[in-house]
């Protein structure tokens, strides 16, 4: 599971209003090489939620990597070294192993092989 | 063969043999049927979400990505994809086969589990018609259809499409599908593929979100010209201009006798008595009586 999909997951058990960001818990990741598209991660920047996504690689160990502060779109538009970074952490960071936490709940989604287990339980539809 | 959703679950049904049937290349009819099958559908179904052709890549949905077929067609048009699927065995033959998306094991029918409007197109292939089984007695079919659509809506972006394939059973099938649909909110229609052909015909869910202005016309089905059937047609520009979900194909009414108030006439009986006789049957006298109609108090 990449950073990208992890930030556009929500926990949906029935009744949690507050179930963003999923607190990722990795236990194991790797790091693929992913072609470099500008124009894909200008446009799917203003979808990200920023401190989730900072939140999410420092989870990975990576504390640097990201600035704290959501940049500028127009910052982001000059600046290629801060994109290449948000490249490496949106695409090419998978988490192997772990889980991700819901929030309110605190009810663990394990990830096993990369994939996220997300199916519920019948008394959570 | 029968339809898989009779057997059995899909979580079940698609178990690890099963599941190897439909990649491992032990098979020739699989490679030379289900693959370009699903390439098919899926190539077909990218060209109906009609995303903008500026070569940006996007992120869409595969909703029932089984073993990632239909996302290699999204991945050969560099979009970045996140397939959802309730069957493990099928979800490790995509991770055996190296796929380029995410995968997700879920339920459709508990609802997509994503953030509001962040995602830029959906297609699903083949997976639609599973949402109207009850497999469990939890299961509701109309409950989760609810919840399926309820949550593609809200994570779709604005004006964006969702392009879902579908085996329909029957009419009312599909209807209770397209009555979730809309009530979800979406605009659209189906779309058919080679209607007049029982073995071509696909049929495709063109689901868009939000009103948007600029994609409002319905795609046309291919090889519907091939033969001229006019009802068709005339309900397909209804579809076309009203903008709503509604099933256009098949559903004139069968053809019935013409009866008039007063039967069908002495001639017309005497008519049928002669080729009877012709035939060498015993046929009654033709008398006075032929044909009249009985009184209503016998």
């Amino acid at each position: 599971m990449r950073l990208l999909t992890h930030n556009m997951l929500a926990c949906n058990i029935k009744g949690v209003t507050n179930g963003y960001p999923l607190r990722l818990e990795a236990e194991k990741w790797v790091e693929k090489e992913v072609d470099f598209n500008a124009d894909f991660l200008r446009g799917v920047f203003p979808k990200i939620d920023w401190p989730a996504l900072v939140g999410a690689a420092r989870a990975l160990g990576f504390h640097d990597l990201l600035p704290v502060d959501a940049p500028d779109p127009s910052v982001l538009a000059s600046d290629d070294e801060l994109l290449r970074r948000f490249h490496r952490a949106l695409l090419q960071l998978h988490v192997e192993e772990g889980g991700l936490v819901c929030p309110e709940t605190s009810r663990r989604f394990p990830i096993n092989k990369g994939i996220p287990n997300m199916l519920l339980h019948e008394d959570e539809v | 063969m029968p339809r898989p959703e009779f057997q059995a679950p899909p979580e079940i049904f698609y178990n690890d043999s099963e599941a190897r049937k439909y990649t491992t290349s032990s098979r020739i009819i699989e490679i030379q049927v289900v693959f370009p099958l699903f390439h098919l559908f899926s190539e077909r179904a990218l060209e109906l979400l009609n995303l903008p052709n500026d070569g940006v890549p996007r992120l869409l949905l595969d909703i029932g990505c089984g073993s990632g077929i239909s996302g290699e067609t999204l991945s050969e048009n560099e979009h970045h994809w996140i397939g959802f699927d309730i069957s493990q065995s099928m979800l490790d033959v995509a991770l055996e086969r190296e796929v380029d998306g995410d995968l997700l094991l879920a339920d459709m029918g508990q609802g997509l589990g994503l953030r509001p409007g962040v995602i830029d197109g959906a297609i699903s292939i083949s997976a639609i018609q599973w949402l109207c089984n009850a497999d469990k007695s939890s299961h509701e079919p109309i409950a989760r259809l609810k919840a399926f659509f309820g949550s593609l809506y809200r994570c779709l972006t604005r004006g964006s499409r969702a392009v879902l394939q579908l085996y329909s059973d029957n009419a009312s099938q599909s209807e209770m599908i397209m009555k979730a649909a809309m009530r979800a909110g979406f605009a659209g229609g189906v779309v058919v593929d080679f209607p007049h052909s029982t073995r071509a015909r696909k049929t495709y869910l063109v689901l868009t979100c939000g009103s948007s202005s600029m994609q409002t016309s319905l795609p046309k089905g291919k090889g519907e010209d091939r033969e001229s059937c006019s009802d068709d047609d005339d309900d397909e520009r209804d579809v076309d201009g009203k903008q709503t979900v509604g099933i256009y194909d098949r559903h004139r009414p069968t053809k019935r006798m013409k009866i008039t108030k007063k039967g069908k006439g002495k001639a017309w009986v005497i008519k049928k008595k002669n080729q009877m006789r012709n035939k060498g049957y015993s046929v009654p006298p033709d008398t006075k009586y032929t044909a009249r109609k009985r009184k209503a108090c016998f």
